[in-house]
C-alpha cells in the first residue's frame, strides 16, 4: 500500500510526538527518582511513610475496616438519590398550595450547602445521640451517616432541579397538550430526560461520596481512615495512611475515569 | 353557521404591551379544514396555542361544541384530551421509543388497556406508513418521519380537531410531501383541522377556507380561490404577491 505525501507526513510528525512525549516523562521520572532521595530528611521520610513490613502487617486489617466506608456509601447513596428527588421536585412546584414545600426546599439546600460537611458530621453525630436515645439509635455511625446524606442531598438536589431546567418547555408542551396531568408530564417526559443529562455530573458526587465517609472516622465508627489513625498510634508511624490512601484511590480513580467517559460520551451525542 | 364545531369570539390575547392576538372571531364547522395564512409573527401559532389551552387568553371566549372552554379556571386536561396539536418541532420525546411516545397519553390519560392501546397504535402506524418504526427511537428517524409520528401520537387521542403547526416548516423540502399526504388523508376521513402553514399551493389545495392574519387579526376569511384569486383585503394582495414572488 503506498501513502500520498500527505499520509507519510502525518505519520512522520505523529512518531516524532510520541517520541518526544516519551522522552520528556521518562526524564522527568528519573529525576524525581534520583532528586527526591537526595534531601537531607528522606531516609527518616522514607522509614516513617513508605515502610514495607508495616503496611505489608497492617494492609489487611485496613482493607477490612475500608468494609465499612463501603457499607456507609451503599446505604447512604440511595437515601441522598430520594432525598435530593424529593427536595429537587419540592423547589420545582408552582402550585401555590405547596408553596411552603418550595420554601422548605430553598432552605434546606441553603443551609445545608452552607456548612461545611465535617462541621455537620460533628454537630449531628455528636448531638443526636445526646438525646439520650436507646441502642441503636444513640449510634454516631448512623447519625454521621445522615449527616453525610442531609449535605449530599443538597448538592444533587441542585444538580436535579438544573436538569428539570434544562428539558426545553416545548417537551412540557407537548405532554400537556396530549392532556397528560403535570405530575404524568414530570414524571413520564421530563424526569427521566432531566438525569439522564444530569447523571455525568452526578457522578462527581458520588465520587466525592466515597472519600467524604472518611469524615465519619471524627465521631467513631471505625472505618479506614479511623483505622489507620489506630495504627498510627500504635506503631509511631504513618505508613497506615498511605496504606489508607492507595485503598481509597483504588476506588476513586476507576470511578473518576467511568465519569469521564460519561461526560466524553455525552458531548459526543450533543454535538 | 349551524352548530359550529369550534368558535371564536373577540379571542385577544396581549404579551405586555404586545397584542398578540386582536379580537378573533372564527367559526369553524365539523369536518372542516380552515387554513392560516399570513407572516411570520401574524398570531397563526398563538391563536392554535389558545385554543389548545397552552395559551391562557386575556379577552374573548373559545367555544368547542357547546362548552365555553375559555373560562378562567377550567381544568385544561379534559378539553386538551379532544384537540391534538402537531407542533413545528414534532417535540417527540427523544427517551422514548415510537410505540412508547404514541401509547403513553392513553394510557395514562384515558386509562386503556396497554394491548388496547399498542393496538391502535400499530394500527395507525401501519396507516401512516410507519409499521416498521415502533420500536425505534425518534433520533433514529428521518424529520418527516418524525412528524408523521407526532401526528399520530396526537390522533391516539382520538381528538375531534386537530391543530397543525406550521408542521411542514422545519423539513428539508423532500420530505415534505409526505406529510402532506397525511393531512389529505385526515380531510378524507373527515377530521375538523386548523393548519398554519406556509405552504401555499398547499392550502389552496386542500382548504375550505383560507384565513389571512395580519398583526393579530384575521383580515380576511373566504374560500381559497377567492383569497388566491381575487382577495379583497389590500394587505392580503401585498402578502400573496410578495410570497407567491418568492416561492415562484
Amino acid at each position: 500500500m503506498s501513502l500520498t505525501a500527505r499520509q507519510r507526513f502525518e505519520r512522520r510528525e505523529r512518531l516524532r510526538g510520541i517520541a518526544i512525549g516519551t522522552t520528556s516523562l521518562v526524564l522527568v521520572v528519573a529525576a524525581i527518582y534520583w532528586l527526591v532521595p537526595l534531601a537531607p530528611g528522606w531516609e527518616a521520610v522514607q522509614r516513617s511513610f513508605f515502610n514495607w513490613p508495616i503496611l505489608v502487617k497492617t494492609f489487611p486489617k485496613l482493607l477490612d475496616a475500608f468494609l465499612v466506608d463501603v457499607m456507609i456509601f451503599a446505604w447512604s447513596l440511595p437515601l441522598i438519590l430520594v432525598l435530593s428527588l424529593a427536595i429537587a421536585l419540592c423547589r420545582n412546584t408552582r402550585n401555590p398550595a405547596l408553596l411552603p414545600l418550595r420554601v422548605f426546599g430553598a432552605f434546606y439546600t441553603d443551609i445545608f450547602r452552607g456548612i461545611p460537611t465535617i462541621l455537620l458530621v460533628y454537630l449531628i453525630g455528636f448531638g443526636i445521640p445526646g438525646l439520650g436515645l436507646s441502642r441503636p439509635w444513640n449510634s454516631p455511625y448512623i447519625w454521621g451517616t445522615v449527616a453525610l446524606v442531609l449535605t449530599y442531598s443538597a448538592y444533587v438536589a441542585e444538580v436535579l432541579r438544573s436538569g428539570i431546567e434544562s428539558v426545553h418547555s416545548s417537551q412540557s408542551a407537548a405532554a400537556r397538550s396530549l392532556g397528560l396531568s403535570e405530575a404524568d408530564s414530570m414524571r413520564y417526559v421530563i424526569l427521566p430526560q432531566a438525569i439522564r443529562r444530569q447523571v455525568p455530573a452526578m457522578m462527581n458526587f458520588v465520587i466525592a461520596l466515597q472519600k467524604d465517609v472518611a469524615l465519619l472516622s471524627f465521631v467513631g465508627p471505625i472505618e479506614l481512615l479511623r483505622q489507620a489513625n489506630v495504627f498510627k498510634s500504635l506503631m509511631a508511624n504513618f505508613t497506615p495512611y498511605v496504606g489508607a490512601a492507595i485503598i481509597f484511590l483504588c476506588v476513586t480513580v476507576p470511578a473518576t475515569r467511568y465519569a469521564d467517559y460519561l461526560l466524553a460520551r455525552q458531548r459526543a451525542v450533543r454535538s | 353557521m349551524e352548530n359550529p364545531k369550534l368558535r371564536l369570539s373577540g379571542v385577544t390575547l396581549r404579551f405586555g404591551d404586545l397584542t398578540v392576538c386582536d379580537g378573533i372571531d372564527l367559526q369553524v364547522a365539523s369536518g372542516e379544514l380552515i387554513c392560516l395564512i399570513g407572516a411570520s409573527g401574524s398570531g397563526k401559532s398563538t391563536l392554535l396555542r389558545c385554543i389548545n389551552l397552552l395559551e391562557p387568553i386575556d379577552d374573548g371566549q373559545i367555544w368547542l361544541d357547546d362548552l365555553e372552554i375559555s373560562v378562567p379556571g377550567l381544568d385544561p386536561n379534559p378539553v386538551r384530551r379532544r384537540i391534538g396539536i402537531v407542533f413545528q418541532s414534532f417535540n417527540l420525546f427523544p427517551h422514548m421509543t415510537v410505540m412508547d411516545n404514541i401509547t403513553l397519553a392513553p394510557r395514562r390519560v384515558l386509562s386503556q388497556q396497554p394491548d388496547e392501546t399498542a393496538q391502535a397504535a400499530m394500527a395507525l402506524l401501519s396507516r401512516f406508513g410507519l409499521a416498521d418504526k415502533a420500536a425505534e427511537y425518534p433520533d433514529r428517524l428521518s424529520g418527516g418521519q418524525q412528524q408523521r409520528v407526532a401526528i399520530v401520537r396526537a390522533l391516539a387521542m382520538q381528538p375531534e380537531i386537530m391543530l397543525l403547526d406550521e408542521i411542514t416548516s422545519a423539513l428539508d423540502p423532500e420530505l415534505v410531501g409526505e406529510v402532506l399526504d397525511v393531512v389529505r388523508q385526515l380531510k378524507v376521513q373527515g377530521m375538523t383541522i386548523i393548519l398554519a402553514t406556509h405552504e401555499m399551493s398547499f392550502a389552496r389545495e386542500v382548504a375550505d377556507r383560507v384565513c389571512f392574519l395580519d398583526a393579530g387579526k384575521i383580515l380576511e376569511t373566504a374560500p381559497p380561490d377567492v383569497i388566491f384569486e381575487r382577495p379583497s383585503n389590500p394587505r392580503t394582495q401585498q402578502f400573496l404577491a410578495r410570497v407567491v414572488r418568492t416561492n415562484g
